[in-house]
């Protein structure tokens, strides 16, 4: 259970970081960090205790095999956040050349 | 296994790679490729309409059979609800890219303009097809990275801010999503809706259940922007270039929000009494907030953005009073009704919303300002933009010929027959309301004096916009046909039999 939590803890940490910090990359940072507690969830949703990695063997039928389907899962979220992250990124060197600054507190055109 | 689902989501992916392939070599050719594949889906998915009918077809990508009846490998499901949602797409898609042959030739880099264009298509085509939780997910970041990309693609000061804001609450939103995926799967151990629907059905504990609907709610609540997560939709929409406006604010927030929201909670979830009221509550304050945002405006394009919010609304609100009226049990020919009114509004909005978003667009392009102040007396220049606008800004606030007038008085027949007499007030306040705000836009753009001092005269914009607008201000005036039994039946019902009976979405699929 305390995994769990310390995962939860991970999101919120993630989400403080998002909501407080003023920097941009500091923001995709945090958003990097919910990111992985995400991730993190999910190899712990597949996990069973005492399981082995799932390559079937016949001869051994008693054995435990962990679920290998949020590995998965969570190979093709890492692909996504990879791509997002990215896009962030480079929004974020674009909005650097025309503001000349990563502070959120400057950049403020749209209002109302 | 129906072959032709997957076409819906390879044709545009396909597009997409040859776009940029061919338009390193050809000039034009991208705008055609685009323009040939959204005429090719819009007819095939009016075909699918057509043939659907009550019918559930699916397609088990890469052929896995289900194992001692549990389905393994990922599902796409085609039936009433989704062909109805595939039509707007294409439709709407199409109209864009003819729109676009015009407008997006001011901007540098034409080819990645397409070919996102199509990523976006193929994103929302999969969203709507998948029968599968994770691949719902996968496709809604495809559509979802897309659209980052076009919100941001004028580059200026404005656009890269909306795109970043945009970005930060989209991420958070597939965060939640994500998260609620896993919970379901920790639980359920399927991804499959309707197999995650049967596996409920033998006994849940009540408030994990309850927790992973609101993650859900809160998710898929943040892409549709309905009120306490709006923040992101008045940039995005408006900072985007108009043709990928009224694609965002007809198509995006609908496939990947509402119609998710909808089919997860009629379908996987059982129908509660909680959650419903929830759902009506949203509804009722994004349709009355967002009309109060939107009256302030003075920039067209965040005007209409906020009415968005406040159609849809419209929307949740009445899809929400069906969901009372079945976990209560009572009425059902009422909730029929009510998600009937919804999904008919749902039509209307695509339509005259993505029109209202291209003429804001032929606006720009010819005068070079979105300050309603600083424009004026566009009648006499403009006419086909000024007369489509108009029969669009009529349908959007209710005005009887037109569509948006027919799907309102069903949403407000609905909630006085089910009870919600202040509800009904309501939905008729804000309409009124949002009539003013049209008709100032109107008088604004259209038929007030011309700003004094202007030497050249706007003209009509070039044929190929004037060409969608045209389109979309007819579909404006026939959709209000949806109202009468027959053509209802044909189109509607089948969409709203899915929903009110989820045994009928999931016993095709697990083979029952």
């Amino acid at each position: 259970m305390i995994v769990y939590l310390l995962c939860f803890i991970l999101f919120l940490v993630g989400l403080y970081g998002v909501i407080t910090r003023r920097n941009l990359v500091k923001i995709v940072i945090s958003l990097s960090i919910m990111e992985f507690s995400t991730f993190l969830f999910f190899a712990l949703v597949g996990y069973i205790d005492g399981g082995v990695a799932p390559i079937v063997n016949p001869s051994d039928p008693a054995k435990i095999y962990v679920d290998p389907l949020p590995q998965a899962l969570v190979l093709t979220a890492i692909v996504i956040g990879l791509a997002t992250t990215a896009m962030l990124m480079a929004v974020i060197i674009r909005l650097f050349r025309k503001y000349k600054t990563f502070d959120i507190r400057e950049i403020n055109n749209l209002r109302g | 296994m129906n072959p032709l689902i997957p076409i819906f989501v390879i044709v545009p992916l396909a597009g997409a790679f040859l776009i940029m392939i061919l338009g390193k070599f050809f000039r034009d050719v991208n705008k055609y490729i685009t323009s040939l594949i959204l005429l090719f889906l819009l007819i095939i998915s009016i075909l699918a309409l057509i043939n659907t009918g009550d019918n559930i077809s699916v397609y088990k990508v890469g052929g896995w059979e289900p194992v001692n009846r549990v389905p393994i490998g990922i599902y796409m499901v085609m039936d009433g609800f989704t062909t109805l949602i595939l039509c707007i797409i294409n439709l709407i898609g199409f109209l864009s890219a003819i729109y676009s042959i015009s407008y997006i030739s001011r901007y540098t880099s034409e080819n990645y303009f397409y070919s996102l264009f199509c990523l976006m298509i193929a994103g929302m085509n999969g969203v709507v097809l998948s029968g599968d939780l994770f691949n719902i997910f996968v496709f809604l970041e495809i559509s979802a990275i897309s659209s980052y990309a076009l919100v941001a693609f004028g580059v200026e000061k404005n656009e890269l801010e909306a795109s970043f804001k945009y970005q930060v609450l989209g991420g958070l939103a597939s965060f939640l999503i994500l998260f609620g995926i896993g919970f379901i799967y920790w639980k359920t151990k399927t991804l499959n809706i309707a197999d995650i629907k049967e596996v409920f059905n033998t006994g849940y504990d009540k408030s994990y259940y309850l927790f992973v609907q609101i993650l859900i709610l809160s998710g898929f609540g943040l892409k549709a922007a309905i009120i306490p997560f709006h923040a992101w939709l008045p940039d995005a929409h408006s900072s985007a270039p108009s043709p990928i406006s009224a694609m965002l604010s007809g198509v995006l927030i609908k496939a990947v929000g509402i119609y998710v929201i909808i089919r997860l909670f009629f379908n996987m979830f059982d129908v509660s009494e909680g959650i419903a009221v929830l759902i009506t509550a949203l509804g009722a304050l994004s349709m009355a907030i967002g009309v109060f945002l939107a009256i302030g405006q003075w920039d067209i394009k965040r005007l209409l953005a906020y009415h968005s919010i406040s159609q849809m609304g419209y929307v949740v609100l009445s899809v929400g009073i069906g969901m009372i009226l079945i976990s209560r049990g009572i009425k059902q020919e009422v909730a029929v009704l009510a998600i009937g009114g919804g999904l008919f509004h749902l039509i209307n909005h695509a339509a005259f919303k993505s029109l209202l978003f291209l003429n804001a667009g032929a606006i720009e392009y010819r005068t070079g300002t979105r300050n309603l102040k600083e424009m004026g007396g566009l009648a006499r220049y403009m006419p086909a933009t000024s007369s489509t606008s108009f029969i669009a800004s009529m349908s959007i606030s209710g005005i009887p010929p037109f569509n948006g007038f027919f799907s309102k008085l069903i949403i407000i027949i609905a909630a006085v027959m089910a009870g919600f007499y202040l509800l009904a007030a309501l939905a008729v306040i804000v309409s009124i309301i949002t009539l003013a705000s049209f008709l100032k836009f109107q008088r604004y753009a259209f038929y007030n004096k011309s700003v004094e001092g202007k030497e050249t005269y706007p003209k009509e914009v070039p044929f190929p916009m004037v060409f969608s607008m045209v389109i979309l201000s007819i579909f404006c005036v026939l959709l209000s046909l949806l109202a009468f039994p027959q053509i209802r039946d044909a189109v509607l019902t089948p969409a709203i039999n899915i929903l009110m009976d989820s045994a009928k979405y999931s016993s095709p699929i697990l083979g029952m």
